[in-house]
């Protein structure tokens, strides 16, 4: 896969520390299923997670706690413990952690039209932040979707023209509420995109706060 | 790190063997540290203790999915630990990118384990070298508290051999899979 629009390096971090909203964690997954340079990356930032880890303050197990995952272990079927099966196989457009979203293929979509030949569905997330898949019939314009904060686009299929460049498969554009853009399918095959938008990415703590709120229920 | 490289070990026993000695080893080093990685990221100390032994847990499971020519073991785990507190504090799921179709070779050469190995090692020692505010900047970011926009800031680490050696074990596995399909 030739992928010339790569993901930035703030974005792959948060989504190596685990400080992306899951919408977002969607697109960067499916990005890095098909970039090999983005999973280098991602595996080196990870690294340094590792590092930590082994450096960290080590806070005592209960007792009985080793014998407690040694029966968790052989209480297991003999299926859990074999390298889990994926409940939904890639296609030749969607990658595994998308198939695993859409639950199926392509073909198993719940489109909704949108006008003009281009529709989306809407994959389900946590609320922070949403990701849609979007079809749009080659040489069609992409619908005003309307999005605060960050947006980010990563194609799946077919390509698209902004401005003065152009994202094909794999690719990743990645827009703020700013931007003024009108992407338009490139002639020649319909396009299909993964967008995640909504969530302002400058969030402040904000996750880790919300994680607090849920303990305290 | 002569340890680490008997943490790989270790896993290799647990995947051929199921070996539970392996196992206990790798528990009594690990499930400390998952433990204070999950009650830093603001878990209680009874959720931190049933996650950190679900993490144990998924590493004897996926045992035979650990490729050592691309992470530690340490890495290993906090990718799970990481996982499972998502799940846990935020009750989200957490995509992952798809497996490599082909998974990580039966037996890896050892010198590319050991240079992996080498390469953490020098991670950590710089990592250690950093200015306090840095390093406070880098561990706040992995325990999960840091912004989005703080975590962009330059700290300079030596990720670039990391890198090189895990792109040298992709283009590796890939060339062993092409030859495979001939």
């Amino acid at each position: 896969m030739n992928v010339k629009h790569h993901i930035d390096d703030a974005t792959l971090t948060a989504y190596a520390t685990g400080n992306l909203p899951e919408a977002f964690n969607v697109v960067v997954a499916s990005h890095v299923s098909l970039n090999d340079e983005a999973r280098v990356r991602l595996e080196a930032l990870e690294a340094v997670g590792g590092t930590l880890i082994e450096g960290t303050d080590v806070v005592e197990m209960s007792f009985g706690s080793l014998g407690a995952t040694l029966r968790m272990i052989r209480n297991e079927t003999p299926d859990m413990i074999a390298v889990p099966k994926t409940a939904f196989h890639p296609c030749a457009i969607m990658p595994q952690p998308l198939a695993d979203y859409v639950g199926g293929s392509l073909e198993d979509i719940k489109w909704r039209s949108l006008g003009m030949g281009t529709k989306q569905a809407i994959l389900k997330t946590s609320k922070d932040a949403t990701v849609r898949l979007l079809y749009i019939p080659a040489g069609v314009e992409m619908p005003d979707h309307g999005h605060k904060g960050t947006e980010m686009t990563l194609v799946l299929q077919g390509a698209f023209i902004d401005g003065a460049q152009r994202f094909a498969r794999g690719d990743i554009e990645i827009a703020d509420e700013h931007m003024e853009h009108t992407p338009v399918a490139d002639i020649g095959e319909d396009c299909i995109c993964l967008v995640a938008s909504n969530a302002p990415l400058k969030f402040s703590g904000l996750i880790p706060r919300l994680a607090q709120v849920f303990l305290r229920i | 790190m002569v340890e680490e490289a008997q943490w790989v070990g270790h896993v290799r026993r647990i995947r051929d063997h199921k070996d539970q000695k392996a196992f206990s080893e790798l528990f009594e080093h690990f499930a400390p540290r998952i433990k204070g990685f999950l009650m830093k990221s603001g878990a209680s100390e009874s959720m931190a203790e049933e996650c950190a032994q679900e993490v144990m847990t998924t590493l004897w499971r996926k045992a035979a999915l650990f490729d050592p020519t691309r992470a530690s073991v340490a890495t290993w785990v906090f990718t799970i630990a990481r996982n499972k507190k998502i799940d846990a504090l935020r009750r989200q799921r957490r995509p992952e990118p798809e497996d490599l179709p082909w998974g990580p070779e039966p037996e890896p050469d050892q010198a590319d384990v050991l240079a992996l190995q080498q390469e953490q090692t020098e991670l950590a020692a710089a990592i250690r070298l950093l200015p306090d505010k840095q390093k406070e900047l880098i561990e706040r970011a992995y325990f999960g508290d840091l912004s989005h926009s703080e975590i962009a800031a330059e700290t300079g680490l030596p990720l670039g051999t990391i890198k090189s050696r895990i792109r040298l074990a992709l283009e590796r596995l890939r060339h062993e899979m092409n030859e495979r399909l001939r």
